[in-house]
């Protein structure tokens, strides 16, 4: 079906007012720029597939940086290489659009590397131009990742040296050593013979997308005379000569039509489920509104707790626990983990707040609960402890009291009670039986009904229900000894 | 509703999901690592995207990707992160996209550490990126503000067409408190404006860049504009015991917290003190810190930074009263009990 | 088969003041029909011209030409408007 007329393409603004000026109906590029027809090939494509109203198209930094004066599309203008990020955050949003990256050898190949290939590596379902012009044109003439070892640039005004700038990056060649690209051919604007094939590959490029397959890219060679300081004619010539033989014309991988058509799956959004995605908690839970338990004895109400131990004693997990079950108790609660510098060496502490009053600092400086579940731990925060306060100390591993006299202390054999109980990972659970028995802060049927919560396998729900017992029946013997 | 004990990191993620978000591009950092866990966690049951990105880079123009087609999409880090995405937030700021970053902050410079610190300030609140903008700027104090407030982020980030940031610190986003989640926000407004792969698109064009100095400086003279209405319409500070206050404590985030707690204390022993709290960093609250100062005798700032916010403070007192300034760094935090030992000197110098 | 509708004769229209004179169009005609004219556009280029006669519609320099809109090409058969040169 050849058209019998090749004409000015729908997909291009009949007049570029965005660009405004003295001639608002000619493009900004160079007499001979090869922009001018790549950007005249993809509009024809676009204008072929009938996709201008869902077509997205991402203007890099460069001479293309005002590539959105041109095409009829929607147009988003991207920071220096982030055009494959900004295109992926687009497509994920609109699968069903089209999104042309657009971009040059700077843009594409230095600043933005690896942007394009993770996004490649990634497999977006986006159509990549890379006009490959050996130079930086928007700036001036200066060096670019593909400039040729000898060419002469004003950044390399000796000529590219190997040894000090490098080789031409071949990003055709580096694209098509990943797993995900479906498509990616290197093809030049020199003679019409090249010339079509750039046309045939800029449409298979937009026709993999058009049916949802994957990531294509096609690398253009396209002469700047300005840059080079030649004359048109010329410049076809050197790209002819000159790169051809340093990046190779070619299909460097294609996998198009091994892979199925494929639907666009619309975003759906679930908002009523809301509740049950997110886990929030039910609404009428026992939690909701409750008055923290009463006749606490004044020293033990409101405390402030230190849990500390080695990493693996469970010691945020109890802190954890301690919270979650105040809050169902109807207290205000806080707890931090320590993290960062202290966590290193392998202790671990945590901070608890239980408040009948808000809480002010999370950070428990001054506790008025120590829980030491090993002897490092009891040397580091003893001297910390309110006047009057109380330490706990699972005497399984300390051996010694503290050397305070003006707290209340009580050692727990926490770690040996587990033991008996066949697993010493929940001599945690058994301070926390020791902790509630002996201070009255919190009842155990709290205790029970908070533990799913913050025991998150169920198989062990009852493993730490007899390790609350354990301690809790210690204290009771302790205090009738 | 009830209430559910959660990390501040994790309230963030379903605030942002109740808020109607549902595009996260993030990469992972200590201690904001949190938000893109919940993120992987919840996006896809709510049929959104999470998408670990290879930068920090990557991640903020994949959010100014998808936050271009109208959107409500957001990222997170920490301090070293942010500094990456400046490029990004810049632009974001140059094209108007409502766009929501939220820094978990560290100790610095550098690599600093993954300790808790209020460094970022500067770089958050007077624009780490180039060019004449501002972000809106939200500090939360707890676990239950950092859902609250990072669906103010969405909603202010929509209403004024900017880049907002919700600024807390490693405390915060890692500390479990109970949040009572609110309903969830079910009808967004639309955004002609935003790119949506239609007929309507050919006039749409979402970009930072104006060529001529003209149209540079009428676009900036516009954002200026848009940034005095913020700062008319949108201050959000809290004060506490103030009224009768002979100095005043100021501070954000979790030293706010702390400094709740000396007040508490000092006021036990009989000093006249209060804390005021800055809620929206940008825009600062001016007003009210002015008219603080015509009551109270002297300011003491606390931040666990060498001191940024109180060059801000002293920027609106002009001198007219003390303004004092004690900090903790890398990761220390002032205790209730040292911030007491300061404003009983200051009591009785 | 009715007469042969449409353009009889393939032909091609160059704005002049779309041209920026690059000279591809010239170089890549099969018939050597395009040449560069001695006066100037609107921008100071010599613009490109047809000769009027010999073009075969082959779209050579259509897809030679950087500008959309310098360079339309009618071929044979065409119905339709025409662009103004």
């Amino acid at each position: 079906m050849a058209e019998k007329v090749l004409r000015k393409a729908e997909s291009f603004y009949p007049l570029y007012e965005r660009k405004g000026g003295a001639a608002p109906d000619v493009t900004h590029y160079c007499p001979g720029c090869g922009h001018g027809v790549l950007h005249k090939l993809i509009a024809e494509a676009i204008d072929d597939f009938g996709i201008r109203e869902r077509t997205i198209l991402i203007s890099p930094v460069g001479c293309s940086v005002f590539a959105y004066y041109y095409f009829r599309v929607g147009n988003i203008q991207a920071p220096h290489g982030r055009a494959p990020a900004v295109a992926t955050g687009i497509k994920r949003v609109y699968p069903e659009s089209i999104v042309i990256s657009y971009q040059g050898d700077g843009d594409l190949a230095a600043i933005g590397g690896n942007n394009i290939l993770q996004a490649a590596n990634r497999g977006e379902k986006i159509s990549v131009f890379f006009v490959n012009n050996a130079i930086y044109g928007m700036t001036g003439g200066q060096m670019a990742p593909t400039t040729l070892i000898g060419q002469k640039t004003t950044t390399s005004p000796l000529g590219r040296r190997a040894s000090n700038e490098g080789y031409p990056m071949r990003m055709s060649e580096l694209i098509a050593t990943l797993e995900a690209p479906i498509y990616v051919e290197r093809v030049a604007l020199t003679d019409a013979k090249n010339t079509t094939k750039v046309r045939r590959a800029v449409r298979k490029a937009l026709k993999n997308q058009i049916e949802n397959k994957g990531f294509s890219f096609v690398e253009v060679l396209s002469i700047c005379p300005s840059g080079w300081k030649m004359e048109p004619t010329q410049a076809k010539e050197w790209l002819t000569q000159e790169m051809m033989r340093i990046f190779p014309l070619g299909v460097y991988k294609d996998r198009s039509d091994e892979i199925e058509e494929a639907g666009v799956q619309p975003t759906v959004f679930s908002a009523q489920d809301l509740q049950d995605s997110l886990n929030l908690p039910e609404t009428d839970s026992a939690s909701a509104k409750r008055e923290p338990k009463t006749g606490v004895p004044e020293k033990y109400r409101n405390p402030r707790l230190k849990i500390a131990g080695f990493g693996g004693q469970g010691v945020l997990i109890l802190g954890v626990g301690i919270a979650q079950a105040g809050m169902d108790d109807g207290y205000h609660v806080s707890w931090l983990p320590s993290y960062g510098p202290e966590m290193r060496g392998g202790t671990a502490n945590c901070s608890v707040n239980l408040s009948s009053r808000i809480i002010g600092s999370p950070l428990v400086t001054q506790p008025t609960v120590l829980v030491a579940m090993n002897l490092p731990s009891l040397e580091k925060f003893e001297k910390d402890v309110a006047p009057g306060g109380l330490i706990l100390t699972d005497s399984s591993l300390v051996d010694r009291a503290p050397s305070r006299t003006d707290i209340e202390h009580l050692g727990v054999p926490a770690t040996k009670l587990a033991d008996e109980l066949g697993n010493t990972r929940v001599a945690n659970l058994v301070m926390l039986g020791a902790y509630i028995a002996y201070t009255g802060v919190l009842d155990k049927d709290v205790v029970h009904s908070s533990l799913p919560r913050f025991i998150k396998r169920k198989a062990l729900i009852d493993l730490n229900k007899q390790a609350i017992q354990k301690g809790m029946e210690f204290v009771s013997h302790q205090v009738k000894a | 509703m009830a209430k559910q004990l959660i990390k501040g990191n994790e309230a963030v993620v379903k605030g942002a999901i109740l808020a109607g978000c549902r595009y996260y591009f993030g990469y992972p950092i200590t201690p904001a690592s949190e938000i893109a866990e919940a993120a992987a966690f919840y996006m896809p049951r709510v049929g959104g995207t999470f998408l670990q990105a290879e930068s920090e880079i990557a991640s903020i123009n994949m959010v100014y990707g998808a936050a271009s087609g109208g959107v409500r999409a957001m990222t997170a880090s920490s301090s070293p992160g942010i500094s990456l995405k400046q490029e990004g937030i810049s632009y974001a700021a140059g094209s108007e996209l409502p766009l929501v970053i939220v820094d978990i902050s560290r100790g610095g410079p550098g690599l600093g550490n993954i300790a808790p610190e209020q460094s970022d300030y500067n770089q958050i609140v007077k624009g780490g990126g180039h060019g004449n903008y501002k972000l809106i700027v939200l500090a939360p104090n707890s676990a239950q503000e950092m859902c609250d407030l990072t669906m103010l982020a969405f909603e202010l980030a929509d209403k004024y067409r900017n880049p907002v940031c919700v600024l807390a610190d490693g405390f915060i986003g890692q500390m479990m408190e109970p949040v009572e989640f609110p309903k969830p926000v079910t009808e967004l407004e639309d955004k002609p404006w935003a790119v949506h792969a239609d007929a309507e698109d050919e006039n749409k064009l979402i970009s930072s860049i104006e060529l001529e100095p003209e149209r540079l400086e009428a676009h900036n003279r516009k954002l200026q504009q848009k940034y005095a209405e913020i700062q008319q319409a949108e201050i959000r500070s809290e004060a506490y015991l103030t009224d009768d206050a002979e100095i005043v404590l100021m501070g954000y985030g979790v030293v706010s917290r702390i400094l709740q707690s000396a007040v508490d204390q000092l006021r036990e022993e009989g000093y006249r003190v209060g804390l005021f709290r800055p809620i929206t960093l940008w825009p600062f609250p001016d007003p009210q810190i002015k008219r603080l100062a015509d009551r109270a005798k002297k300011f003491l700032v606390v931040e666990m930074s060498n001191g940024q916010m109180v060059e801000d403070v002293r920027l609106v007192i002009q001198g007219r009263i003390p303004v004092h300034f004690y900090n903790r760094m890398g990761g220390m935090a002032p205790s209730p009990e040292e911030i007491r030992e300061q404003v009983i000197k200051l009591f009785e110098a | 088969m009715g007469v042969e509708k449409g353009l009889q004769v393939p032909k091609v229209v160059i704005r002049e003041d779309e041209c920026k004179g690059c000279g591809l169009c010239i170089q890549a005609c099969p018939e050597n029909v395009l040449f560069v004219q001695k006066h100037f556009n609107r921008m100071g280029y010599h613009p490109a011209g047809y000769q009027g006669e010999g073009c075969i519609g082959c779209g050579f320099c259509f897809y030679q030409c950087p500008e959309p809109g310098a360079i339309t090409v009618y071929k044979k058969g065409y119905v339709g408007e025409e662009v103004e040169a």
